[in-house]
């Protein structure tokens, strides 16, 4: 089973994660380990080093990890969840190679996805489930409209694309440079007009997650400046940026986003800040109530945040923001979310750019950040592009792009 | 059927917990060739036999009590606050240093009463800072800082009453000299508590109790101890909060310091913090950190270890017997706890 979230252990190095449920006697051997990771990374295009710690990964790369590991381990049935968010257009392809390969030897594969591409490219049936009930089973060829349908009931399109007026700079970044401990970002330039969206695209660990952690004060940068509103920003530490209005969302909800254990209520009484010494209890349900209403929340005040479901955490994620709000700084903001979520979400932030909030999001969904982006910055190994025009820019381009071609 | 997330279903196991403890305290003395009723007679009868024994309870449940209400502010941040025993005899050492300091000058009584209990609280703060300190700033985690802590507060104790506070003549282990009696916190006639300590231990949990029932302070205290990552990026200052935790629990280790001298020993002795705070960290575990149980689970536990002292001198029984109630009791209600879970839980997850 791979999970959406990856299940491993984050402070342990790769290696050691991979012999963790491999039976290799009392004294692992670590080398052959290794050599192994290495062939079968050399498969996939996967660039891992065994002797990293899991904790440097992103996402994406702990779910490289976790099918490696998978795979090494010889399982006969692969049940995946949700598996190509967070892995590039490339690897999926190979992924699905490999998916493809392994099936034909017998294997079983059960994939589970929102992504209708996917499940169209590589699936010998689909089985379409809505509100916990099987709606039914299609056999090739598959018909999008169709799947549409079975999903939601009604065929469902994208809202059309409006363009928005721009005003002043409202965020200036100039020759930005980063270190992180696998990734150096060097003069970066980026000038954000209030009320526009800036859409980062990449293959996951290229750098985006640095720049984005950067312009909202959680990575010191070694070099060059962030301006807001006119106020040098550079080097302050991350709940100054908070005071001046930049709001992070980061992309694991329930380790760095949400409280386990904390009711909704006390989530926006935590993002709220503080008025007196007491809570107004009374108060604080009722703004919990309104907000639960208008963000379409499915739970109650009382509810705790871990038995929400993944959509209904990003809504209540982005029902804590304050208003008004500069710079608003997204990662992956509909991962693991259906269409008619992202739709939705979607809406909610572009009502937040009409209140000329800049917003800057990474997503591994190339549709959805041509779709969604005023500007596009694609990073490659932390070369940072020029920004693109999202109007003229096709998908084809971005992929080029993001492969590495056109630096 | 039953219903299994009912209060009453999870109240019957707490219950069966009880029972557990008490069947596994009597095989326990079986084993020792000791009457288990008889032993459990002396116990009640030790602890709420006659008033001065209910007193002596009292007077064993207060600092007991102060302890526990400091850790449930630690344990809300998330915090293993090992050292709380060195803080409460920091905090010892710091009212007993204020007292000989200020016995001798003209000073009123009820001042120098009032100044030691200041001091306590600074020693108890300033120990408890130093765990804190090394927690956020060295990245040494708060059960070994803590754990080393208790040791040098011990040493110093030690040092203290046979190097420079020493009695007249030789030290002894029974401690420094006795204070005068006008230093002593005024007591209920004839018996050993004083209505100020218990005063003092009832405001102290109230106030707990607020601050984590309904303050802002209280929640975001919660918040970093459940999710510190989280609560940072929402733009809560975990760094602060924690010291803030180990401030106030400092504080009120201090004041169980300060109770122990003024109103219980009236001088130090090697082990002024008498266990409380490791007991007290039982009793925060067993209550599950919830407040409003502390008061009424640490009066129970003082009432064993005051009601266990009769056993050696009765039975020939070790007192130690009311530790292996109070531990098995401990053991029991997170076994229990986790048994319910088990059975309450949704087949596959």
């Amino acid at each position: 089973m791979l999970h959406q979230d990856p299940l491993d252990f984050p402070p342990m190095k790769i290696v050691d994660n991979m012999l963790i449920g491999h039976d290799g006697g009392l004294f692992p051997n670590k080398g052959e380990v290794s050599k192994a990771l290495k062939e079968l990374q050399s498969q996939f295009g996967f660039n891992l080093d065994p002797e990293a710690y899991v904790d440097s990964l992103t996402v994406g790369e702990r779910q490289q990890l976790e099918i490696l590991r998978l795979l090494w381990l010889g399982a006969r049935v692969l049940i995946l969840d949700e598996p190509t968010t967070g892995i590039s257009a490339s690897q999926k392809a190979k992924l699905f190679e490999t998916l493809k390969k392994l099936a034909s030897q017998g294997m079983v594969i059960i994939f589970v996805s929102h992504k209708l591409e996917d499940v169209e490219g590589l699936c010998h049936k689909i089985a379409v489930f809505r509100q916990g009930s099987l709606v039914g089973e299609v056999a090739p060829p598959y018909e999008t409209d169709n799947l549409v349908e079975l999903m939601f009931g009604k065929v469902i399109s994208l809202d059309e694309k409006t363009q928005l007026e721009f005003c002043e700079p409202a965020v200036e970044v100039a020759g930005l440079s980063i270190d992180d401990n696998r990734i150096q970002i060097r003069g970066a330039d980026l000038i954000i007009n209030c009320g526009e969206v800036i859409g980062l695209a990449g293959m996951e660990g290229s750098g985006q997650r640095q720049f984005l952690r950067t312009l909202a004060g959680l990575i010191r940068p070694v070099g060059g400046e962030i301006v807001l509103n006119g106020k040098r920003m550079t080097g302050k530490p991350y709940h100054a940026f908070q005071g001046v209005g930049v709001s992070y969302v980061p992309a694991s909800r329930m380790e760095e986003g949400l409280i386990p254990g904390l009711s909704i209520t006390e989530h926006f009484i935590l993002s709220e800040g503080q008025s007196g010494f007491f809570i107004d209890r009374e108060k604080a349900v009722t703004v919990s109530r309104e907000r639960i209403t208008s963000f379409n929340i499915k739970g109650e005040p009382v509810t705790r945040v871990e038995a929400l479901s993944g959509g209904n955490q990003q809504r209540a994620l982005l029902a804590m923001l304050r208003t008004p709000l500069r710079l608003l700084l997204l990662e992956h903001p509909t991962r693991g979310l259906d269409i008619e979520s992202s739709i939705w979400i979607w809406s909610k932030l572009k009502d937040r750019c009409k209140q000329k909030t800049c917003i800057v999001f990474i997503s591994a969904d190339l549709e959805e950040v041509l779709h969604y982006s005023d500007r596009i910055l694609v990073f490659y190994n932390g070369k940072v592009s020029q920004p693109l025009d999202a109007t003229s820019t096709t998908v084809d381009q971005l992929g080029q792009l993001i492969g590495g071609k056109g630096f | 059927m039953l219903n299994k997330t009912s209060p009453g279903f999870k109240f019957g196991f707490q219950i069966l917990a009880v029972v557990g403890a008490l069947i596994f305290t009597t095989l326990i003395m079986l084993l020792a060739k000791a009457p288990p009723l008889e032993a459990f007679r002396l116990i009640v009868v030790g602890s709420v036999g006659s008033v001065g024994k209910i007193s002596d309870v009292i007077v064993a449940w207060i600092p007991l009590l102060l302890a526990t209400t400091g850790l449930l502010l630690t344990f809300a941040a998330g915090l293993w606050n090992i050292g709380i025993e060195g803080q409460i005899t920091l905090g010892a050492i710091f009212t007993t240093w204020a007292l000989r300091l200020l016995q001798d000058s003209s000073l009123s009584p009820g001042l120098i009463i009032i100044i030691g209990f200041m001091a306590g609280v600074l020693g108890g703060m300033l120990w408890a800072s130093l765990t804190g300190l090394l927690k956020i700033y060295g990245g040494v985690n708060e059960i070994f800082g803590g754990l080393g802590l208790n040791f040098v507060a011990t040493a110093l104790t030690i040092w203290l009453i046979f190097g420079p506070w020493k009695r007249p003549g030789v030290g002894s282990m029974s401690g420094t000299v006795p204070f005068d009696n006008s230093l002593w916190l005024p007591q209920v006639e004839g018996l050993r508590m004083s209505w100020w300590s218990l005063g003092i231990g009832l405001i102290g949990i109230a106030i707990v109790y607020l601050i984590l029932q309904g303050t802002y302070f209280g929640l975001r205290l919660k918040a970093v101890g459940k999710n510190g990552r989280a609560a940072f990026v929402i733009g809560i200052p975990t760094g602060k909060y924690m010291m803030s935790a180990f401030f106030i629990c400092g504080a009120f280790a201090g004041l169980a310091g300060a109770v122990q001298v003024l109103a219980v020993y009236h001088r130090l002795i090697p082990s002024i913090s008498s266990g409380y705070g490791f007991l007290g960290l039982m009793v925060a575990m067993l209550i599950n950190y919830q407040a409003l149980w502390a008061a009424p689970v640490a009066f129970f536990f003082a009432a064993l270890n005051i009601g266990s002292i009769q056993l050696p001198i009765v039975l020939k029984l070790d007192s130690a017997l009311s530790g292996v109630l109070q531990g098995s009791l401990v053991l029991f209600v997170l076994m229990m706890d986790g048994v319910r879970r088990r059975l309450t839980a949704k087949k596959v997850k």
